[in-house]
C-alpha cells in the first residue's frame, strides 16, 4: 500500500492534486493511504473518490482505491495528427484541438470545408507568417501625421479621390481572407495565421487611407458602380485557389505597382509614407498567394486551366462594365502631375500610362511563375479587370 | 402490456431536459422504446407512478421512501432496480464557524443551526434526524432556520445548502448542515474560506437517488432497461456525457440498505405522513 502525506494541506486547497498522483503510481485496484492534519480530510476524500469513481475506506487514516473509472475518458482518443508537419487531410473529429494533441474520443465532428493540404498548403507558411507578425506596425506612430503640406485644392481632391478608392479595394481584400479563413481547418495553423494578419494589414490600411482622406476635407471622394462590381466579383468567387489567384496574385499585384506609384509620385508626405507601408504589407499577401498556388498546381495539373477560366469568366462578367472609373484615372494624372500646368499634367499622364505597363509586366512575370507560359500569361494579364484589383 | 419505458423525472434544472433527450437517443439506437414525462415535484411524480403515468420514476431517496410507504398502503411493491455510484455512501456534516467554542455534537445544546429546504434528505432530513438519535431534538435543544428553495424538488437544487453556508459565515448562525461533497465544494470556491469552518459531526453513510418502479411493470422490459443501463461503459464516448450531465462513472444494481438514516427521520418528523394520508385516500 502506497502512503501518502498531505501535511496540512486539504482537498480543498489542492490537495486533490497529490492524491491523483500518488494514484497513477499505484495499479487499478491498488490503495493509497492519505495522512494529513486537515480536520476535513476524511470527509472531503470520500467525497472526492467517489465523484470520480475510485473506492474508499474510512480509516483513520482513509484509504482511496483506484479505479479504471476516470482513465477511461482516454480510451480511443486519437492524436490530431502530428505537430510538426500537418497530415494531407485534417479530420472533423479533431475539431479546434492544437495540432498533434491527443482528443478524447466523441466530440462532435467539426466541419471545415478547406481540410485538404493540397487545397491550402505552402512550405513556406511558417516562414511567411513569421515575416507578417513581425512587420506589423502602428498607424499612429509609424506615420507622422502632423507633417506640415499645402496642396492646391485640386490636387488634395484627387488625393481624397485616389484614397476612396483605395478604401474600398482595400475592404474587399479584407473581406476576402476573413471568409477563407474561418472555411480552413485549424490544423493548417499557419494558413489561417497568415490569413489573419492579412486581415488585419488591411484593417490597418482601411484606417490610414481613411484618415488621409478626411485630413483636410469632411468627407471622402465618389464610388463607382464600375469599381464595385468588379470587387463583387472578388467577393463572389466560392473557390479558395481561384479567390487567392484573382486577389492575391492578380489583384494585389497590381495593386503593388499602383501603390509604389504613389509612394513615389504622392503630392504630400503623408499619403507617400502610407502608401509604402501598405506596399510592403501587399508585398506579402502576393507571395503568400503565389506560395501556396504554385504549391497546389504542382498537385492538381488542371488548376492552370481552372485559373484562366477564371480570368475569362471575371472579364465576360465586368466586360459591360466602365472599368477603371474616370474620376480615378483622372486623379491619378493629377496627382502624379501635382498641378494644373500643361507640362505637369503631360509629365502625370505619362508616368499614369508607365503604372499600367508596369502592371502588366508584373501580372505577365507573377503568372510565369504559376507555369503559364508568355503568350497565355500576355493573354490573361489583358483580359485582368481595369479596375486594377 | 405497454413495451416502452415511460420514465418519470423531476425538471429541478434544464439540464434535465439535455439528460433524459440524450438516454432517449441512445435507448433507441439500442432499439428500446423510451420517452420521458417531466414533473414540477417529486410528491407529483410519485402520485403519477401509482396512476401509470409513468412505468418508471428517477426518484430522490424521500420520494423512493414515498413510493415504498405508499405501496405498502394500496398494496403494492416499489423496488430500487438501478442507481449511480456517486449515489452510495454519501455522507452529511454539521459544521460551525472555526474558534466558535462548538467542537462537539453536545455543544450544539441552545444554538441555532441553519439547514437547507424541509424536504431536503442530505441537508435537512437525514442530519436533523441523525442529531435527533443523539439527544438533540431539533426545536427543542437547538433552533433550526430552513432555507425553502425549490421545495419539493428534495434538495436537488444546491441553493438551499449554499444559503446555509453563507448563514453560518455571516454569523446569523451558528452551525450549517450539508452534504459532504458540498463541504469540499464550497471550501474550494471560496463560500468557506479555507480555515473558516470546523466539522462538528459526521453522519453515518447513506444512499441518494434510485430508479423505481412498481409491481405489474413487464418484466422483459425492465430487464431490458436495466441491463442497457448497466451496460454503459464510462469509455463509450456516446455515453460519457451522458453520464457526466448525470454525475455518475457507472451505474449499480439498486440497493435500498441505504435508506435506513432518512426512514428513521421522517419517521420520527412525520415528514410525509399527512401527505401519504391524502393520496391514500384518493378514490
Amino acid at each position: 500500500m502506497k502512503t501518502l502525506d498531505l501535511g496540512g494541506l486539504g482537498l480543498d486547497r489542492g490537495g486533490h492534486l497529490l492524491v491523483r498522483r500518488a494514484l497513477a503510481e499505484v495499479d487499478v485496484g491498488g490503495r493509497v493511504q492519505v495522512e494529513g492534519a486537515d480536520p476535513a480530510l476524511g470527509v472531503h476524500l470520500r467525497a472526492w473518490a467517489r465523484g470520480r469513481g475510485h473506492g474508499f475506506e474510512p480509516g483513520p487514516p482513509p484509504i482511496v482505491i483506484r479505479t479504471s473509472l476516470e482513465d477511461q475518458r482516454w480510451s480511443g482518443a486519437v492524436a490530431a495528427g502530428d505537430a510538426a508537419r500537418p497530415s494531407e487531410r485534417a479530420s472533423a473529429s479533431w475539431g479546434l484541438a492544437a495540432r498533434g494533441a491527443r482528443v478524447e474520443a466523441g466530440l462532435a465532428p467539426l466541419e471545415f470545408p478547406l481540410a485538404t493540404r493540397d487545397q491550402i498548403w505552402t512550405d513556406d507558411a511558417a516562414r511567411l507568417y513569421a515575416r507578417a507578425a513581425a512587420a506589423q506596425w502602428d498607424p499612429e506612430t509609424a506615420i507622422d501625421w502632423g507633417a506640415p503640406f499645402e496642396l492646391p485644392d485640386a490636387v488634395e481632391t484627387a488625393v481624397v479621390q485616389v484614397m476612396t478608392y483605395l478604401i474600398e479595394n482595400e475592404v474587399a481584400a479584407l473581406i476576402v481572407p476573413a471568409r477563407f479563413l474561418a472555411r480552413i481547418h485549424p490544423h493548417f495553423r499557419e494558413i489561417l495565421q497568415i490569413l489573419a494578419v492579412q486581415a488585419a494589414d488591411e484593417a490597418r490600411h482601411i484606417e490610414v487611407f481613411t484618415r488621409r482622406a478626411l485630413l483636410k476635407r469632411p468627407a471622402p471622394g465618389l464610388s463607382t458602380v464600375g469599381g464595385q462590381t468588379s470587387l463583387r466579383t472578388l467577393l463572389e468567387e466560392p473557390d479558395f485557389a481561384l479567390a487567392s489567384f484573382l486577389l492575391s496574385v492578380l489583384g494585389e499585384g497590381s495593386f503593388l505597382s499602383l501603390l509604389w506609384f504613389l509612394a513615389e509620385h504622392g503630392p504630400d508626405p503623408i499619403t507617400r509614407q502610407i502608401t509604402t507601408l501598405a506596399a510592403q504589407d501587399e508585398a506579402r499577401h502576393v507571395a503568400f498567394g503565389l506560395s501556396h498556388l504554385q504549391h497546389h498546381a504542382e498537385r492538381e495539373p488542371g488548376l492552370r486551366a481552372r485559373m484562366a477560366n477564371a480570368v475569362e469568366q471575371r472579364f465576360a462578367a465586368l466586360q459591360h462594365t466602365a472599368g477603371l472609373n474616370e474620376e480615378v484615372f483622372d486623379a491619378l494624372v493629377l496627382l502624379a502631375a501635382g498641378s494644373w500646368e500643361p507640362g505637369a499634367i503631360a509629365r502625370g499622364f505619362d508616368a499614369v500610362v508607365a503604372l499600367r505597363q508596369d502592371m502588366d509586366r508584373g501580372r505577365r512575370t507573377r503568372l510565369a511563375r504559376l507555369g503559364f507560359d508568355a503568350e497565355e500569361a500576355e493573354r490573361l494579364s489583358s483580359l485582368h479587370t481595369r479596375n486594377f484589383m | 402490456m405497454t413495451t416502452q419505458i415511460v420514465l418519470g423525472a423531476v425538471a429541478y434544472d434544464p439540464k434535465v431536459v439535455t439528460i433524459w433527450e440524450g438516454f432517449k437517443a441512445w435507448f433507441a439506437d439500442q432499439g428500446l422504446d423510451f420517452d420521458y414525462v417531466l414533473f414540477s415535484n417529486y410528491e407529483r411524480q410519485v402520485q403519477a407512478h401509482f396512476d401509470g403515468v409513468c412505468n418508471v420514476a428517477w426518484n430522490s431517496p424521500l420520494a423512493w421512501l414515498e413510493a415504498e410507504r405508499l405501496g405498502a398502503r394500496l398494496g403494492r411493491r416499489a423496488r430500487a432496480v438501478v442507481m449511480r455510484d456517486s449515489d452510495c455512501d454519501l455522507t452529511s456534516v454539521v459544521v460551525a464557524r472555526a474558534g466558535a467554542g462548538i467542537a462537539k455534537l453536545e455543544d450544539l445544546r441552545g444554538k441555532t443551526i441553519a439547514v437547507g429546504a424541509s424536504d431536503s434528505p442530505q441537508a435537512t432530513l437525514i442530519p436533523l434526524g441523525w442529531l435527533a438519535s443523539h439527544g438533540l431534538e431539533p426545536g427543542r435543544d437547538f433552533e433550526v432556520v430552513k432555507h425553502e428553495i425549490a421545495v419539493g424538488m428534495h434538495g436537488d437544487h444546491v441553493g438551499g445548502e449554499r444559503h446555509a453556508a453563507r448563514d453560518l459565515i455571516e454569523a446569523r448562525v451558528d452551525a450549517a448542515a450539508m452534504i459532504d461533497a458540498n463541504h469540499l465544494a464550497f471550501s474550494a470556491d471560496g463560500t468557506l474560506p479555507a480555515g473558516s469552518t470546523v466539522i462538528v459531526g459526521q453522519t453515518p453513510t447513506y444512499d441518494h437517488c434510485n430508479f423505481t418502479v412498481l409491481d405489474g411493470i413487464d418484466a422483459a422490459l425492465l430487464e431490458r432497461f436495466v441491463s442497457l443501463l448497466l451496460g454503459q461503459s464510462f469509455e463509450d464516448p456516446r455515453v460519457r456525457p451522458l453520464l457526466e450531465l448525470e454525475g455518475l462513472k457507472r451505474w449499480l444494481p439498486g440497493r435500498t440498505s441505504g435508506y435506513a438514516l432518512l426512514d428513521d427521520a421522517i419517521t420520527r418528523f412525520g415528514t410525509i405522513d399527512s401527505w401519504l394520508d391524502t393520496v391514500s385516500r384518493r378514490p
